[in-house]
C-alpha cells in the first residue's frame, strides 16, 4: 500500500467526485462536504462504473405517503440496478430481496444513528474502500 | 446527469469478455419523430403531427408509472451526441456490442406505440415505418444487428400482410407481437397471424410495451408503483401462455414457437405444475387439447434471461433452470435499459461448458436460424 496523489483539494467539489485510475485500479474520489473519500469505480453486483451514479440521500418513510430525505449528498446510487452505497464505507444499503422485510421493521432514526443499525439494515455488497488523506492542499489516495 | 469531472474510455477494457453472444433484447431508439418521415406518407405523417399519438392514459408524454431512471435507461447510456439511450449506432458499438462480444442482437423497438393504435389504418403505418426505420438505421449499417417484424394486432389482416412482406428479408428474425391487446392473444381472431408467422418461419416474441388501456395488474386494479408495474410483466406473461395453451394455438400449429422477453422463467415451473393438474380435472371442458399444458409449453416456448431471478440461494434458480431447459433459455441484456444484465455477471450460477454455450448463443442461433445470416 503506498500513497498516491490524484487531485489537487478545490478540484472536487463538495457533491462532486472523479474518477482516478492508480496502478490499474479505477477509483472515484468523492467530496462529500468538505471530507474525501474514495470507492472502487465497480459496483459490486454487477460491474457497473459506480461514479457515473447519482449522488443522493437516504429516502426513510414510517408509514405511505410520508417520506424523509437523510443523509443528502453521501450515498450513490448505481447507474444501472440502483444498489445504494454509503460514500463514506462503500456499504450497500440496498437489499432487493430484504426491502419487505426491512420496510416492515422501520424506524425513523437520524442520519447518524442509521449507521449505527447495524447489519440488519445493511445490504449483502460492500464496494471496495480506500482510505484518502489530505496533505499540502492535495488528495492522496492509499492503494 | 452526474457529477463525475470526467470519464475515462477505458472503464470496460478489462471485463472478461466471452466473444460471440447473441444478445435477445436490445432497445433501439429514436431522437425525434423526424426519423421516421422517410418512412410515413404524407397522408400520415400529417396525421402524427395533427393528431399525435392516441394512448389510452392520462400522460401523453410519459409512461403511467415513472420510471425508475430516465428513459427506462442506465444513467451511462446516454450518448455525447445528445439523443436519448439506444439512438446512436456508433455509442451503441463502443458501450456494448464490442466490449460485450455481441456476434448478434436482436432489436426490440418499442417506439411509437404502433401496436396500441385503435385507428389501425394508423397502427400498420407506424409499423411500417418502425420496421424500415430499423432496417436502414441500423441494420444495413451494422451486420451485428438482427430485427423484429413489428406487428398491430388490433388489425389482423394487417398484421398478416406487414409479416408477408417482410417474410423474404433475413435482417427480420422474428414477429414482435405486444401482449397486451383487446382480447387474449390466444384467441382465434389471432390465429392468421400465427398461420402466417408459421409460412414465415419465424417465431412469435413476445415483449410488454405500448399503452393496452388496461391495468398491468391483470384485472385486479391500478397498482401505485412502478415496482408494481415492473413485476407485472410476468402476470402478463403468465396470462399469454395460458391463453395461448388453452385455446390451443399450439395444437393448432404445431410449427409455431415463442419467445417470451423481459418476464423472468422461474415462476414457469409452478404455472405448469397448475395447469396441468387443472387440465386433468377438466379435460372435458377444453377436448381440443391432445396434450398436457406442460407439453406444449416445452415444445413451444423460448425465454430470454433478463432481468434474471437472483434468489438467496442460487441453486433454487439452477433447478428452476433445469426444469425450463438449458436449451429454452436465450441470453439478454436490455441494452439500454437500467436494469441490464451483464454478460460477464449476470448469471450468477454454474453451468456447464455446453449449456453456457447453448444460453449465450446457441439456442438463440437455432431458433433465428442465425446460421445461414
Amino acid at each position: 500500500m503506498s500513497w498516491h496523489v490524484v487531485a489537487k483539494v478545490g478540484e472536487i467539489e463538495p457533491g462532486t467526485s472523479k474518477v482516478v485510475t492508480v496502478r490499474g485500479r479505477e477509483l472515484g474520489v468523492f467530496n462529500v462536504k468538505g471530507d474525501y473519500y474514495a470507492l472502487a469505480n465497480k459496483c459490486p453486483h454487477e460491474g457497473a462504473s459506480l461514479c457515473k451514479g447519482r449522488i443522493i440521500g437516504l429516502a426513510e418513510s414510517d408509514e405511505p405517503g410520508h417520506y424523509r430525505l437523510t443523509r443528502q449528498g453521501e450515498l450513490l446510487r448505481c447507474p444501472w440496478h440502483g444498489w445504494e452505497f454509503d460514500i463514506r464505507t462503500g456499504q450497500s444499503w440496498c437489499d432487493p430481496v430484504r426491502t419487505k422485510v426491512k420496510a416492515y421493521h422501520v424506524k425513523v432514526e437520524t442520519g447518524e444513528e442509521v449507521e449505527k443499525l447495524g447489519d440488519k439494515s445493511k445490504g449483502p455488497y460492500i464496494a471496495e474502500t480506500f482510505s484518502v488523506s489530505v496533505k499540502d492542499n492535495y488528495i492522496l489516495v492509499d492503494v | 446527469m452526474t457529477d463525475v469531472l470526467d470519464y475515462p474510455a477505458t472503464e470496460q477494457a478489462n471485463k472478461p469478455v466471452k466473444p460471440g453472444i447473441v444478445d435477445c433484447d436490445i432497445h433501439p431508439s429514436s431522437s425525434s419523430f423526424e426519423e421516421f418521415k422517410p418512412f410515413l406518407s404524407k397522408r400520415w405523417w400529417d396525421h402524427l403531427n395533427t393528431y399525435g399519438m392516441f394512448v389510452r392514459q392520462g400522460f401523453k408524454e410519459m409512461l403511467a408509472f415513472p420510471r425508475m431512471q430516465a428513459e427506462v435507461s442506465r444513467l451511462d447510456a446516454w450518448p455525447p451526441s445528445g439523443g436519448p439511450p439506444g439512438s446512436d449506432l456508433d455509442f451503441m458499438r463502443q458501450q456494448h456490442l464490442d466490449p460485450n462480444g455481441v456476434e448478434v442482437g436482436v432489436l426490440i423497438p418499442l417506439r411509437l406505440n404502433s401496436g396500441s393504435q385503435r385507428n389501425i389504418d394508423f397502427g400498420q403505418a407506424l409499423v411500417g415505418a418502425v420496421n424500415d426505420w430499423q432496417l436502414e438505421k441500423f441494420c444495413r449499417p451494422e451486420k451485428r444487428l438482427r430485427a423484429s417484424i413489428q406487428i398491430a394486432p388490433e388489425d389482423t389482416p394487417g398484421s398478416v400482410a406487414e409479416i408477408e412482406r417482410r417474410a423474404d428479408d433475413p435482417h427480420f428474425v422474428q414477429i414482435l407481437l405486444p401482449p397486451r391487446n383487446g382480447d387474449p392473444i390466444g384467441r382465434e381472431r389471432f390465429w392468421p397471424i400465427y398461420e402466417a408467422a408459421v409460412a414465415a418461419k419465424r417465431p412469435i416474441a413476445l415483449h410488454v410495451g405500448g399503452v393496452a388501456g388496461h391495468p398491468v395488474s391483470g384485472g385486479t386494479g391500478w397498482p401505485s408503483f412502478y415496482l408494481e408495474e415492473h413485476h407485472s410483466q410476468v402476470q402478463t406473461m403468465q396470462s399469454v401462455i395460458i391463453s395461448m395453451v388453452v385455446e390451443g394455438v399450439f395444437e393448432r400449429f404445431p410449427a409455431l414457437k415463442m419467445v417470451v422477453i423481459e418476464a423472468g422463467f422461474a415462476w414457469l415451473p409452478a404455472l405448469a405444475w397448475r395447469l396441468d393438474a387443472q387440465f386433468e380435472r377438466m379435460r372435458s371442458e377444453v377436448p381440443h387439447l391432445k396434450r398436457k399444458p406442460s407439453e406444449y409449453i416445452r415444445d413451444h416456448i423460448w425465454f430470454t434471461t433478463q432481468p434474471i431471478e437472483e434468489p438467496d440461494r442460487p441453486d433454487d434458480l439452477t433447478r428452476a433452470m433445469e426444469w425450463v431447459g438449458y436449451d429454452r433459455l436465450m441470453f439478454s441484456t436490455d441494452y439500454p435499459h437500467w436494469d441490464f444484465d451483464d454478460p460477464a455477471h449476470a448469471i450468477q450460477v454454474k453451468l456447464s461448458d455446453e449449456n453456457r454455450r447453448k444460453i449465450f448463443s446457441g439456442n438463440a442461433k437455432k431458433l433465428f436460424n442465425l446460421g445461414q445470416a
